[in-house]
């Protein structure tokens, strides 16, 4: 398939091709990491992830709407307030659902599966409801279009840079977050031991509280984010839905570092078949890649030792 | 209370009876030209002296609400447009709306309430090839007669079905020729999701590329809801297509173009140019104009024509349902259907469906909004094609019109 190409030419192909894969490697993390952190550390099942993306789009085309009208001499900037004001959204709804819902389901995870099911038919609806059956078109500030040129062949969009800038920020908070803090400590020792936890002083229903309002926040700007890249709509969740268990469960459920190295592979897998050939082959050929690991190894790639 | 309540019913219930009773005697005094109910409708459809009741039957829910809302809106429009002109032989129509909910085996379901139940006199309704293929053996079973909006790949023809969009050599061959001819574009990319309607649309396409001695580059599907394109769009850089021809849906479509926007690809330059056929105004309030601007669409209707069937229809369409709301092609096809049914039972002087049947070819309409269309015996509307130059605001330019309708042809000879 390479006949008839110059070198400078594949070469820069092959660049822009890398690039393509860190940006989906970016994309993954970014969808990932809230759930990795509610169903990892949790064990809770939220099908309701890809709602509390969509309503941190919501936010930010709303935000965008504001701006338009009432300062629009700050529109270019919009988009960093949208963030802020998606995760605040997100987390808020999410602290509501865990304790209306969830807190009652921690003795049977199985269920939170059917609940936060239930919970995701009815947030469409509610978007449907609010927003119109219509995807919004979310405007972005100008800068963030476009691509910086590097050759001829060469461009790199910019939106994936932000994709990528962002992505980074979030991963490191989270890493701080979790491994640094010693709320984080709190979260591992309820995630470990329970009962332990509550003996020691530690007040587990508020951890729970704020690990998953944690989670659907990380959610809201990740999907805040990908109104640079997708469309928001009110079933538009559930584009992402599937490929996040895919790299939260492949990566090893309870681990975070799991969840980044299963995004790199999928990801680098994805784009490298995708070249080669038909993007439903190429999809097909990764997951075939991640069920066969899974058989092999069925705890995902990287576990925490526990004794159970 | 409660039985304070159930004892008004009735009494509101006679009230109503009454009012309706007088307005449809004033009606009939009126119009005195309403023939009886037993000579126009022999086989117990839901007709009587003053009304006829019909089925709108699309998804308010779901995945597919965002495109079915344009379609259910313009068939509500024009079933309040002929009733205003006087109905259908003397009877205004009443519709009674079924939700299918975007899942395909609810589409049957319901279709068999409509035709079942409701004794529906014809269903507007369906949208994806999906649904219409779960209902059509209800219609051919209790011999419903459905009206069908969407432009769609062809391969079916059946007597209970009117077609009021594009069967595909209408969307496809006509646009290739034109790109062709006026852009002198020598190779093409296909891209499409991967599901019957761009499949069967790309084969004909490929077919008919290489008929004109032209070049395929590159052919490639991507699941339905895939939202990353950036591998592809690199292939295209690199095989430098003079053309895309793309089919992609829902929320991929938005996903794709603005990636593409993202990745530095220009639709108003030269090469490479963008010729899609699954972008009307519906899909550009997702995508956003400043990520299509450029972009060629072939459709047969643009909210931008500037007929006066249009101006009148944009406008009454505006009024009914606000300002801000946008009409694409297939909001058009299903603001067809109710006037095709009207004409072809007066024509018929009937509301039985097999007397429909054999007056349904041949009907013309001069009122449609894209310009005159007619019935082919085939079921498929004589339509002209149309290709569009995507504006920054949302709305097209129409660069081109086939000089004279064009057959459909829903089993095209050597397409397959």
């Amino acid at each position: 398939m390479f006949d008839g190409y110059t070198g400078s030419e594949l070469i820069a192909i092959f660049a822009m091709q890398g690039f393509a894969g860190l940006i989906l490697f970016s994309v993954l993390v970014l969808m990932a990491l809230g759930l990795a952190i509610i169903f990892g550390q949790m064990g809770v099942i939220n099908m309701a992830h890809g709602e509390f993306m969509i309503l941190g789009a919501y936010v930010t085309y709303l935000t965008s709407i504001f701006f338009e009208n009432y300062l629009p001499g700050l529109s270019s900037i919009y988009f960093f307030v949208a963030i802020v004001l998606a995760f605040i959204a997100a987390a808020s709804l999410g602290a509501f659902v865990e304790w209306a819902l969830i807190r009652r389901l921690y003795k049977r995870p199985l269920d939170t599966l059917l609940a936060t099911w239930g919970l995701s038919l009815i947030l469409q609806q509610t978007y449907r409801s609010v927003f119109g059956a219509r995807e919004k078109g979310v405007s972005l500030p100008d800068w963030m279009m476009g691509s910086i040129p590097i050759t001829d062949m060469v461009e790199i969009p910019i939106n994936g840079i932000i994709v990528m800038v962002l992505t980074l920020i979030i991963t490191l908070s989270v890493y701080f977050i979790m491994q640094r803090s010693q709320w984080g400590a709190k979260v591992r020792a309820v995630v470990q031991n329970r009962p332990m936890a509550a003996a020691v002083g530690i007040n587990t229903s508020i951890v729970d509280r704020m690990t998953f309002a944690l989670g659907c926040g990380i959610a809201g700007v990740a999907g805040s984010a990908f109104t640079m890249i997708g469309s928001t709509g009110p079933t538009s969740g559930q584009l992402y839905i599937v490929d996040t268990f895919m790299v939260v469960v492949f990566g090893g459920a309870a681990n975070l570092m799991g969840t980044i190295a299963s995004a790199f592979t999928i990801s680098q897998a994805q784009t490298i078949l995708e070249f080669f050939m038909s993007g439903s082959i190429a999809k097909v050929l990764t997951l075939g890649l991640i069920v066969g690991i899974l058989m092999i190894r069925p705890q995902g790639l990287f576990t925490l030792k526990i004794r159970r | 209370m409660i039985n304070s309540l159930k004892r008004s019913i009735p009494s509101l219930k006679s009230v109503f009876t009454v009012a309706v009773a007088a307005f449809a005697f004033s009606q009939a005094t009126l119009i005195n030209a309403a023939p009886p109910t037993a000579e126009v409708n022999t086989t117990g459809l839901a007709v009587t002296d003053d009304t006829v009741t019909v089925g709108i039957l699309h998804s308010i829910t779901g995945t597919m609400a965002i495109s079915e809302t344009g379609s259910t809106q313009a068939e509500k429009l024009a079933i309040k447009q002929i009733n205003e002109s006087g109905g259908v032989l003397g009877r205004q129509i009443k519709y009674i709306q079924e939700d299918g909910a975007s899942d395909w085996p609810t589409f049957a379901e319901k279709s068999r309430k409509l035709l079942v139940k409701d004794k529906v006199a014809a269903v507007m309704g369906c949208w994806t090839s999906a649904s219409r293929k779960a209902a059509l053996p209800v219609f051919e079973q209790y011999n419903g007669m459905l009206f069908y909006p969407t432009f769609y790949e062809g391969l079916e023809q059946s007597p209970n079905v009117v077609y009021t969009g594009q069967e595909a050599t209408q969307q496809i061959i006509a646009s290739i020729d034109w790109v062709v001819k006026t852009k002198g574009v020598k190779t093409f990319y296909l891209l499409g999701s991967d599901y019957i309607w761009p499949r069967t649309s790309m084969k004909i396409a490929r077919k008919h590329i290489a008929k004109l001695g032209l070049k395929v580059v590159g052919e490639e599907y991507y699941p339905l809801g895939h939202t990353q394109f950036n591998s592809v769009i690199n292939k295209i850089k690199l095989k430098k297509p003079d053309v895309i021809f793309a089919a992609v849906v829902g929320g991929s479509n938005v996903a794709f173009y603005k990636q593409v926007k993202a990745a530095g690809i220009d639709w108003r330059k030269e090469k490479p140019l963008m010729l899609t056929i699954s972008v009307t105004e519906d899909e550009v309030l997702g995508i956003g104009g400043e990520n299509l601007v450029g972009a060629y669409s072939s459709m047969k209707y643009f909210q931008s024509l500037t007929n006066g069937n249009n101006m009148e229809f944009v406008k009454a369409f505006k009024e009914m349902w606000g300002e801000d709301s946008v009409i694409g092609d297939v909001t058009q096809a299903a603001y067809l259907g109710p006037w095709i049914w009207k004409y072809a039972v007066e024509k018929a002087g009937s509301f039985d469906i097999d007397k429909l049947k054999l007056t349904l070819p041949g009907i013309e309409l001069t009122t449609a909004p894209e310009g005159y269309v007619k019935v082919h015996e085939n079921h498929h509307l004589w339509s002209k094609a149309r290709i569009g130059h995507a504006r920054a605001d949302g709305q097209f330019d129409v660069v081109f019109e086939s000089e004279n309708l064009i057959e459909p042809n829903p089993f095209p000879k050597g397409y397959q």
